[in-house]
């Protein structure tokens, strides 16, 4: 069994975990262990662009400080969220040595950061060490002929000088989901943004967003999205549930992580989705159970 | 062994004294002259009144401890904190909803946190403050509850966070929703209020408020003690 550190991060640890439980199963099927940080706190959540305010580094900083004090050289995630923001302070407080000595003056006492994690999404972990081959020799029940959107948004690619694929023309989702055996069907909604925060303050934004990228991946000919960001699953979930109203039945949306769960024999842990994915799943002979 | 110390100089509120070595600030203080009415308590280390800022010799830094609890040293600069006034956010424990993690609802500065540690450094107790207040923001309350336990309410947390936190308030609100909603309920105590509800004690207790006072301190002599 191959392990790696996992950091979870807040939208996982708490609202989205039915990514990290199919992403445990998933992975443990593929002959790797995701082994949690003992502690850690928020990532930042956002990129913190100001250059001169060194205290938004400092939590993902000790994120940082911490994967490397335990020993380790790399640092998965699974939220794009996370992801990006870990993986721009790294590179932030590595290129000006000045910066990483005053963080880690102010971190004190705590461990310094020296720089060197990598920080992994673990759509790259499955790409470039797991591999397709090994995914398709995994895969026990074949999604054939579901019919698949990729949703990106946006911190999972952009910038580019962070991000795990092409911004503009990304292909490790469908990659993966032809290594499941889906069709995948690219939308040019795909790496537009879902409305992210938006939601909170405008949610007619993120209806509308919601609404928009739901319509493309199924004018396509999709019957699911799939995608890799708690906040971005919200938004095209229940904000698209809003959208259509109670007649409007609505593009069903999953975590990469469930259907590569369904299709390796692990546990999807489908028990979170607003608009229920299975009745879908079901007709291409995907039924799944929801454990109570 | 001796027991005598020689006299160490300490500053208080600025104005140095000599007092004998080995005393608590708090019974430094005291030994000074200064007659403690606010900001002093339980003098066990455990009701958080005499928050306590100081500055050892020779050393930038600020700590924060419990007057009570550490020691005064030679040179030591010393403040009290009688009372920290921070906000505490009303609410009604019943009408709380769990699920919809209240603590941001009602503490929103809660977002603030950039996870500098400082309440952590601070905390007299040794708790992992900003852990838990982390914690709060993920809406995990069993954490907030487990990491917050020991917290005496001194303040000092509060005094030194820069995101305006009050994570003494926070850590309280938490253990209430935990004690209330979810901790796993006690058996006996269910078994026991339903007892007292049936009146099963109520034959004794008017037995006792018949008695004249001095049969209550016969009975009171004669009690069973622990041996």
């Amino acid at each position: 069994m191959n392990s790696i550190l996992y950091y979870p991060g807040c939208g996982v640890a708490d609202q989205a975990c039915s990514m990290e439980a199919a992403a445990r199963g998933a992975l443990a099927a593929l002959g790797w262990e995701m082994e949690e940080m003992s502690r850690w706190n928020c990532c930042g959540t956002v990129y913190s662009l100001a250059t001169d305010d060194l205290m938004r580094h400092v939590g993902p900083a000790r994120v940082l400080a911490r994967a490397q004090d335990a020993g380790h050289e790399r640092l998965l995630t699974l939220c794009s969220m996370c992801y990006n923001t870990l993986k721009r302070a790294e590179r932030f407080l590595t290129e000006d040595r000045d910066r990483l000595e005053r963080v880690n003056a102010f971190l004190d006492d705590e461990p310094d950061y020296t720089g060197g994690v990598r920080v992994v999404h673990l759509l790259e972990l499955v790409r470039d060490e797991i591999g397709y081959e090994a995914v398709e020799e995994a895969v026990q029940r074949p999604l054939a002929g579901l019919k698949v959107s990729p949703y990106y948004g946006c911190t999972l690619t952009r910038p580019r000088s962070a991000g795990i694929d092409d911004p503009e023309n990304p292909r490790v989702l469908e990659d993966l989901l032809m290594a499941l055996g889906a069709e995948p069907v690219s939308s040019p909604q795909g790496v537009e943004c879902c409305g992210a925060y938006l939601t909170a303050t405008s949610p007619e934004i993120a209806r509308r967003r919601a609404a928009d990228i739901s319509r493309a991946a199924a004018a396509g000919g999709a019957e699911l999205m799939v995608t890799s960001c708690p906040l971005c699953q919200y938004n095209l979930d229940t904000r698209q549930k809003e959208a259509r109203g109670a007649s409007g039945r609505g593009v069903p949306s999953l975590y990469f992580t469930q259907l590569l769960a369904l299709a390796v024999g692990a546990d999807p842990a489908m028990d979170e989705q607003v608009i229920d994915p299975r009745p879908v799943l079901a007709a291409r002979g995907l039924a799944v159970e929801v454990k109570a | 062994m001796s027991t005598e110390q020689d006299n160490i100089r300490i500053y208080i509120m600025g104005k140095a004294y000599e007092v004998p070595g080995g005393l608590t600030i708090m019974k430094a203080m005291e030994y000074a002259g200064y007659r403690l009415v606010r900001g002093v308590g339980c003098r066990g280390g455990f009701c958080g009144a005499c928050a306590t800022v100081f500055r050892r010799a020779g050393d930038y830094k600020l700590y924060a401890d419990l007057a009570c609890q550490a020691t005064a040293e030679d040179e030591m600069y010393i403040a009290q904190i009688p009372s920290v006034p921070a906000e505490r956010a009303p609410w009604e424990l019943s009408e709380l909803a769990p699920e919809d993690n209240p603590i941001l609802a009602l503490y929103p500065e809660v977002a603030r946190c950039v996870a500098c540690n400082t309440c952590t450094r601070a905390c007299p107790q040794e708790l992992e403050v900003m852990d838990y207040i982390q914690a709060a923001l993920r809406g995990d309350i069993p954490q907030v509850a487990e990491l917050s336990f020991d917290c005496v309410q001194c303040g000092l947390c509060a005094m030194r966070c820069p995101a305006e936190i009050v994570h003494y308030h926070v850590g309280q609100l938490g253990r209430r929703i935990y004690g209330a909603y979810r901790a796993p309920e006690s058996g006996h105590l269910a078994a026991r209020v339903e007892e007292l509800r049936s009146g099963a004690f109520d034959q004794e207790l008017d037995k006792l408020e018949r008695m004249s006072k001095d049969d209550l301190v016969e009975l009171y002599r004669k009690r069973d003690v622990e041996g």
